[in-house]
């Protein structure tokens, strides 16, 4: 292959478009974990409530739960006539299986343990003397948040945002069957290839593939720098 | 230790009402929070996971049997297993191997195997099954002389079980790094001044003070071999009752509308992630109190 065929291949509108779908529903899936996965290493971490145990344990399910499974799952889940879809396409006529959102559902659900679980040691490790220290000299419950410890959870967040986006862009297993799959507005990357090698174009598939190994080199040396820059920032780590 | 320095300084209400104020919300924002937290995981992760055993027990007990005991799907269960039962086994001495050539020696190129042990993590799936068509495939490097010997890899069985050790390679490797970095390498020392050699060491001193550790990383490792989807689905060739594991024989009920049975097989799959969280759990907590038990 020559490298204007190659750049022909991965350059393809359809192409193109799986890739602004991919790694944009991926950041945004990444974001609203970032969000959310806070909330939830915040309330398992600081506050009791009963199943607190359980809960914990349960966050690491899409770990342990095979993708597929959690596809199928999420799709009937969120299809027209699904428990939870029936009331989004009910109440404000959203549809979620089968369109974009489904691609976010799926891989929000994908990306939801790395926040959590890297946010929630070193909160844990907050120390009570920093927090004391603040409200000692007149910072209110917001002002100790914003400034003593969201900055020290900050790069775990960091970490577990890309940690969770790299997993997000490469992940097919669960998105092919809630993305319903039609060219140019609900096709994932990882399943072009797919096509493309079903249809014996090797090559195709090939390009596109070093494009998406290209990409997951960058953010593995951004994962590692990350992390690097964050025990920088605490060197007793 | 705390609470006694508290009384023995200040009055233990005051002092306390002090500690809470600094470190705590007002109730409503506690409530608020926990509301938020609990209805998102219930949206994205305890629904799903209820939804599949409500898929698999629709059409009662015995369609469900129905669905597990066809040939089929016995198949897939036994392909499935067969691939975790040989990936699992090699990945854990492969993990041991390079965790210990990492964590307690010093040589060249260390920081660049780190790096390709986690390469599969962050790999899409479908990538690493390409790979592997890319190289045994029929038009891959080695197809044309493999073919010459009738030796079928791609949409066969031993490419699944390629693909299966590929993402599943940095479980037992990462979960004991970090570890036996940590331990640091005093003990080993004090038993080879001691006398013991190579095996004794390791089967005296070093393994035991990894064994949760290790186990850990068998059970994610596990977890991961039997529900690969996208690098197995690239290699498998999907040969229904040949080369079908249970994630793609799922794929196929379910893309033939065979919901129910779709389902139940996946309620298998969900139950093995259950097990694998509750032996985790049970594995993090022995752990703890090995440390625990260590420190005291």
């Amino acid at each position: 292959m020559s490298w204007g065929q190659f750049w022909d291949a991965v350059t393809a509108p359809r192409v193109v478009a799986s890739y602004k779908l991919t790694f944009g529903a991926s950041l945004l899936a990444a974001a609203i974990n970032s969000v959310f996965g806070l909330i939830v290493a915040w309330v398992l971490v600081r506050y009791s409530f009963p199943g607190k145990r359980l809960v914990d344990a349960l966050v690491d399910l899409p770990f342990a739960l095979p993708t597929a499974v959690a596809g199928i799952a999420l799709t009937a889940l969120y299809a027209p006539n699904g428990w939870i879809g029936h009331y989004l396409q009910d109440w404000w006529g959203l549809k979620v299986a089968y369109t974009p959102l489904g691609v976010l559902v799926a891989l929000i659900f994908i990306g939801l343990p790395f926040i959590v679980r890297t946010v929630q040691p070193v909160l844990e490790d907050v120390e009570a003397e920093l927090e004391e220290a603040a409200a000692t000299l007149g910072a209110t419950r917001w002002q100790i948040f914003a400034h003593v410890i969201f900055p020290a959870v900050l790069p775990a967040l960091l970490t577990g945002f890309t940690l969770a986006f790299a997993r997000a862009v490469g992940e097919y297993g669960s998105v092919v069957f809630i993305a319903g799959n039609m060219p140019m507005i609900s096709e994932i990357t990882p399943l072009i290839i797919i096509t493309k090698l079903e249809q014996y174009d090797y090559t195709g598939a090939t390009a596109v593939a070093v494009v998406m190994l290209v990409t997951s080199f960058a953010l593995l040396l951004l994962i590692n720098y990350l992390q690097w820059l964050s025990r920088k920032h605490n060197p007793e780590k | 230790m705390e609470t006694t320095v508290d009384t023995a300084l200040a009055p233990p209400a005051r002092r306390r009402l002090a500690r809470r104020s600094a470190r705590e919300e007002p109730a409503w924002v506690r409530l608020a929070l926990i509301f938020i937290a609990l209805a998102f995981l219930l949206l994205f992760l305890f629904a799903p996971l209820a939804a599949v055993f409500a898929g698999a027990f629709r059409k009662g007990w015995e369609a469900y049997i129905a669905s597990i005991i066809e040939p089929d799907a016995w198949s897939a269960i036994k392909l499935t297993l067969l691939a975790a039962g040989i990936a699992v086994p090699l990945n854990l001495i492969f993990g041991v191997a390079a965790a210990w050539a990492i964590a307690k020696f010093e040589f060249r190129g260390k920081s660049l195997l780190i790096t390709l042990i986690d390469l599969p993590f962050s790999v899409s799936p479908v990538v690493s099954g390409l790979i592997y068509v890319l190289i045994f495939g029929l038009q891959g490097w080695f197809g044309p002389s493999l073919h010459e010997h009738d030796i079928k890899i791609i949409f066969a069985v031993p490419g699944i079980v390629l693909a299966t050790m590929f993402v599943t390679f940095p479980f037992v490797a990462r979960e004991l790094i970090p570890l036996m970095q940590a331990q640091g390498t005093e003990e080993e020392e004090a038993a080879v001044v001691l006398g013991a050699n190579g095996w004794q060491i390791f089967w005296r001193v070093t393994l035991p003070n990894i064994k949760w550790g290790l186990l850990y990383g068998v059970i994610l490792c596990n977890a991961r071999a039997m529900g690969e989807f996208g690098a197995v689905s690239v290699v498998s060739g999907h040969v229904r009752g040949l080369t079908n594991t249970m994630p793609l024989h799922v794929e196929i009920l379910y893309n033939e509308y065979n919901f129910a049975a779709a389902f139940a097989v996946a309620s298998l799959l969900a139950l093995l992630a259950l097990v694998t969280l509750a032996l985790k759990t049970l594995v993090e907590w022995l752990g703890r109190e090995q440390i625990n038990r260590g420190q005291a």
